[in-house]
């Protein structure tokens, strides 16, 4: 009994869905300060994330005519659970190091799709010509980056010798070269998971006026952005655990350094994300399947010869 | 044709600062044929004109634009003097062409960060705005308005540059360079922005010089074309200025063209600033004559046309406009087809186009959904009225 709450506790409130949304809509804000103050502008203030959820939550939800209710209200459900539930599988596998299951790692890397496929679907759903060009666009992405992220996974999983989140996390895998070359191939390929530019190609609002969010209003969209800001929890705390040694909270000195590994990718991603413009589906599919893999590739040979 | 799929740019669209209908018919992403519809913003500003004096006049079509918001009263204005050759004081001259080569600078950056925002590239949006605010700036201190700055007036201009403001304006406009040199460096040596622009929807010279298009469009295509230039006017003829003319035809080309222009028109404002002759601004016109006038300018978008009658009264007889995005919005014809709807959407917007200016428009049938008079008719409409008019 015990177990089972303590269970729906984590999914529900820490580290699932509650304290995993409240991290990312931290970070969330943080990446739009940093880019408004490098744009020269001035920024929202620090509880702008939430307040446009609590507002979207109050809106009018409107569905499309003739569109299937059931599959359209169902899709940002889909995202958010399975974002919630990544972020209690990673969470538990780096404070128990032998807690896990065998294989977690990969349920873990099953998981973190499902929110763009939420995405593929409600575009479909909705019966919007640019919604089905989203969501075409993502499905292609899906495809380009899923490649090299798994090559980029399975390389440290090789160098730990471990399938099991606890295993890779307590080692620092980002030290050696097939770690680095695998860290640089997974960062490009969570910035494209996470929409952000140069692969926002999916969203390009200012071709496609957000994709296949285009019909989705209120609790839909709000949902939907939850999705999103739990990811920036949850994507950068995959990278930590597979290549810069997981995250330790029970000493003052584990949660700073925690805290600094998170900064760090949150940095390399914002800056990514401002210095560069959108890139086409098809440049974007070229990349990731032309150097990005080889790139991939190269760093696994490494990891198995050993460096 | 019916039953081809379609992606809707518009009427209202992120792209789209105006109100504006692209029909991109596609095959995936790849556009096989494109539509456009103008006329959600006709405003009848030739028929106003008509019942304005011509003072009046000078500021209603300062309001066509609100970007090039001098170009229309610039080529007006000339249009009005033309008719009886009033001569304008030199100072006057120089002022406009002053006023006319700020605005092409701030007019080119707005461009530049709108295309950067079209890429996805909102840093560099934001940079360019940031360094086209110091333009305005200038405006608001010559004119007192950071937009619409009532400066022109038929046989002169409305406000003197002081002495007192001249050191001012030469730093704002040193530092207005080195901001403009430095965003020529950091867009065109950008390997992204390169990967996004180049080689995207060409212009061939030839096609260029069918549809007849002006302004930057044309010579990123490589035609050299430059009313500044080729009949001068104002004080162009005084200054030395190169013309930048690009052989490709490319997005990039049309950015990059545009990007350099703003480095020319800073030296020619230098020059002008320093040339300025002592004097009268304005030649206090009581009456325009009889007969009919034409005016020219090169705004940023290439060249505009005024066409006025005179019958000798307060009023302007007929007052046709030509603004550059009319001959320049077809050219997309020739340019989106065979590109991806990524590319299309930038494409559209690479010629800068100013719909308002271009608002023509056609008379339906709102039963039968049949056109009554079209484009043609109304021109030959026109010209019975002009013929009408020359023989009374």
């Amino acid at each position: 009994m015990t177990d089972s709450l303590k269970l729906i506790f984590g999914y529900l409130i820490f580290p699932g869905l509650i304290f995993s949304a409240m991290v990312g809509m931290i970070a969330c804000w943080i990446d739009r300060k940093v880019t408004a103050r490098l744009q020269y502008r001035k920024g929202p203030p620090w509880y702008q994330p939430l307040a446009d959820i609590l507002k979207l939550l109050g809106k009018e939800m409107i569905v499309p005519e003739g569109v299937s209710n059931a599959v359209f209200l169902a899709a940002p459900l889909f995202g958010l659970s399975a974002a919630a539930l990544v972020a209690l599988i990673l969470w538990q596998g780096n404070l128990d190091r032998s807690a896990g299951f065998i294989g977690d790692l990969i349920a873990a890397l099953y998981l973190l799709t499902i929110p763009s496929l939420a995405m593929i679907i409600g575009g479909s759903s909705s019966r919007n010509p640019l919604s089905a060009l989203g969501a075409s666009r993502e499905m292609k992405l899906i495809l380009a980056y899923e490649l090299p992220f798994t090559i980029a996974v399975f390389t440290i999983v090789v160098k730990a010798g471990s399938i099991m989140i606890g295993g890779v996390a307590s080692h620092t895998a980002v030290l050696s070269v097939s770690g680095l070359i695998a860290f640089l191939v997974a960062l490009l390929a969570a910035q494209a998971k996470m929409g952000f530019v140069p692969f926002d190609i999916a969203e390009a609002e200012q071709e496609i006026m957000a994709g296949p969010l285009l019909e989705y209003s209120g609790p839909g969209l709000a949902l939907f952005k939850l999705t999103k800001d739990i990811l920036f929890f949850v994507l950068p705390l995959f990278l930590i655990t597979l290549f810069l040694g997981g995250i330790e909270v029970t000493t003052v000195a584990g949660i700073i350094l925690a805290v600094l590994k998170y900064a760090l990718i949150l940095v390399l991603m914002v800056l990514i994300k401002n210095t560069n413009p959108r890139l086409k589906i098809d440049q974007a599919v070229r990349f990731f399947w032309g150097p990005v893999t080889l790139l991939a590739i190269a760093g696994f040979i490494f990891a198995v010869i050993g460096w | 044709m019916a039953d081809r799929n379609f992606i809707p740019i518009g009427p209202f669209h992120p792209l789209l600062e105006e109100p504006e209908f692209f029909k991109f018919y596609v095959d995936g992403e790849t556009v096989v044929d494109a539509e456009v519809r103008v006329g959600y913003n006709h405003r009848g500003v030739e028929k106003l004109a008509e019942g304005k004096t011509y003072d009046q006049a000078t500021f209603l079509v300062e309001r066509i634009c609100g970007i090039c918001s001098t170009s229309h009263p610039f080529a007006y204005v000339q249009a009005a003097e033309d008719v009886s050759g009033i001569v304008v004081p030199e100072r006057a001259l120089f002022i406009r062409s002053i006023i006319g080569d700020l605005e092409r600078i701030h007019s080119h950056l707005l461009w530049v960060g709108l295309a950067a925002h079209f890429i996805g590239y909102n840093t560099v949006f934001m940079w360019a705005w940031k360094y086209r605010e110091p333009v305005l700036d200038v405006f608001e201190m010559i004119s007192g308005n950071r937009n619409h700055y009532g400066m022109f007036k038929v046989g002169g201009v409305r406000r003197d540059i002081n002495d007192a403001q001249i050191p001012s304006l030469l730093k704002a406009i040193d530092e207005i360079e080195g901001f403009c040199s430095m965003l020529v460096k950091a867009v065109m040596d950008d390997p992204v922005i390169k990967a996004r622009t180049k080689g995207i929807g060409i212009l061939k010279k030839q096609d260029a010089i069918d549809i007849g298009v002006v302004g930057p469009v044309a010579r990123a295509s490589g035609i050299i074309n430059d009313v500044r230039k080729d009949f001068p006017y104002a004080a162009y003829d005084r200054v030395q200025f190169e013309r930048v003319v690009l052989p490709d035809g490319d997005v990039f080309s049309r950015m990059a063209v545009r990007l350099l222009e703003t480095i020319e028109s800073t030296k020619i404002i230098r020059q002008c600033l320093k040339q300025m002759p002592k004097g009268p601004i304005d030649a206090e016109v009581r009456e325009i004559g009889i007969g009919e006038g034409i005016g020219q300018h090169e705004a940023p978008r290439g060249e505009v046309i005024h066409y006025v009658r005179s019958n000798g009264s307060n009023y302007p007889e007929r007052h046709k406009i030509r603004a550059p995005s009319f001959m320049n919005v077809p050219s997309f014809k020739k340019t989106v087809i065979g590109q991806s709807i990524a590319d299309a959407a930038l494409i559209t917007a690479a010629v800068d186009p100013c719909y308002c200016c271009t608002e023509r428009m056609a008379v339906l049938d709102r039963e039968t959904n049949k056109v009554l008079l079209n484009g043609d008719e109304l021109v030959r409409l026109c010209q019975e009225k002009t013929e009408k008019m020359r023989n009374k």
